[in-house]
């Protein structure tokens, strides 16, 4: 099948890659941009563990064609934080003990960053509503959801943002 | 069936159509062999799986003319490419339009809604399609587009089976109306599925019109218990023009639950979904009277 070259903002680096047509977004950013965060779990989109930012809001990897994302801004958890520098919620979830196996835990990351983006200080109610696509099989979720509310709570606690 | 997931295996020429011009004259051009791709929450499990082929495949989510949803007082005008999850933000649709957004709300987890599409939920013709019972107690209509011109249909006349639309291969739906609604009008929309955000075994809408203590207009409509979302007359005519009292609710719940005739299939059952259907439309037309303004 003919390939079709498309550019793509991948965790801030605008990227030229020639994809095939059935070519899902999932496997070009596992096996040719070797972003192994992003995780194959259903592929039916029930669990959650290709979640990836397009434009800011959470998807699935597994069911968008890479051919569609063209002109569109991609976050994957490698654009979340790194091994020096690792994101507050990242912190928050260590603290926590919200990782067990890991597996959900790049998808559980982008959605909490996610929500946090869009409702800074949710209640545990909202945080569950707005994770639950993303399945967690060992750790449950009572430590996963803490570590969101508390990196929210100490977001709106930065003194930069308190009002007079 | 074993499938595999990971990847998608069937081949397909890709077609972008950034405009509706474009798409028309791809779907003109390819008639029959072609599919139309918008959140692909659906169309890509059902490739993924074998379920559906495609020689082409025309992409049209990102056609901007059709991803809005406007409302004056009176009518709410939606574009079929917006997703589901900017249905469910609009605080119009919370304020006005209950059934619309509580189905919403109720459908699948977040990074789903903010794929798929409303067109997308409608014209995959699934029984169980939840924005299809609201679109129908709100009378809504489809204008469907293609080179040969417009048609407008009503939703009731859209669906003919499972996965069966009046959608003609070169067609494609280009705006969802809802009309208006009239006064003292209260709208509600429940479903049982196994768990939250899931497929329903069973979902039910009702929008009525309240005059004092008595029914006005008023629509009913089940998804999941028939080859198509299904409104029920019957027992909207046991309703309108009746003082509103509990009795009038069970006799309603109970004679619409005796009309439809739901299958078994690996969802529910057959008796289970008769049995519930009467307890969740008592359920809606309880709170859509109350939203009506009425007292119970």
């Amino acid at each position: 099948m003919e390939k079709r070259l498309i550019k793509v903002t991948i965790n801030g680096k605008l990227r030229e890659l020639f994809v095939k047509s059935n070519d899902l977004l999932l496997n070009v950013l596992r096996n040719d941009l070797n972003l192994m965060g992003t995780k194959y779990g259903c592929g039916i989109g029930e669990c959650g563990a290709c979640t990836v930012l397009l434009d800011g809001q959470t998807v699935l990897a597994c069911l968008i064609l890479a051919v569609t994302v063209d002109g569109q801004e991609i976050t994957t958890i490698e654009g979340m934080g790194d091994p020096v520098q690792l994101h507050p919620l990242q912190e928050s979830f260590i603290e926590h003990g919200a990782v067990q196996c890991g597996f959900c835990t790049p998808g559980m990351l982008l959605a909490g960053e996610a929500l946090l983006k869009e409702n800074p200080n949710p209640s545990e109610e909202e945080i569950r509503e707005y994770l639950r696509g993303n399945l967690c099989r060992c750790t449950g979720y009572a430590a996963i959801v803490k570590a969101i509310k508390s990196e929210a709570k100490s977001q709106s606690a930065d003194p930069g943002t308190l009002s007079e | 069936m074993k499938t595999n997931t990971k990847i998608l295996t069937s081949e397909f020429e890709y077609l972008e159509c950034p405009t509706l011009a474009e798409a028309l004259n791809c779907l003109s051009k390819y008639n029959g062999k072609a599919k139309i791709l918008a959140g692909g929450t659906d169309l890509l499990i059902k490739m993924k799986s074998g379920l559906l082929q495609c020689q082409y495949l025309i992409f049209v989510k990102k056609i901007e003319a059709l991803n809005y949803l406007i409302s004056d007082k009176k009518t709410l005008r939606i574009g079929p490419m917006i997703n589901l999850r900017s249905i469910e933000k609009n605080e119009q649709v919370k304020a006005y339009y209950s059934a619309l957004f509580e189905a919403v709300r109720s459908m699948a987890a977040t990074s789903v809604k903010n794929m798929a599409t409303i067109g997308g939920n409608l014209c995959n013709g699934s029984p169980a399609a939840d924005t299809a019972p609201p679109l129908l107690v709100y009378g809504a209509t489809l204008k469907l587009s293609s080179m040969r011109g417009d048609r407008i249909v009503p939703v009731e006349e859209f669906f003919l089976g499972p996965s069966q639309t009046v959608l003609e291969s070169d067609e494609l739906l280009t705006e969802i109306c809802l009309p208006d609604l009239g006064d003292q009008v209260g709208s509600s929309f429940l479903k049982l599925g196994r768990v939250s955000a899931d497929i329903a075994k069973i979902n039910v809408a009702v929008c009525l019109n309240r005059n004092g203590k008595t029914v006005g207009n008023c629509r009913i409509a089940f998804g999941s218990v028939a080859p198509t979302p299904i409104r029920i007359p019957e027992a909207e005519e046991i309703l309108k023009g009746q003082e509103m009292s509990d009795e009038l609710i069970v006799k309603a719940a109970k004679a619409a639950a005796g009309l439809i005739k739901p299958i078994t299939d690996k969802r529910s059952t057959n008796s289970y979904r008769q049995q519930v259907s009467k307890v969740i439309l008592e359920e809606g037309i309880r709170s859509a009277w109350q939203r009506a303004g009425g007292e119970l």
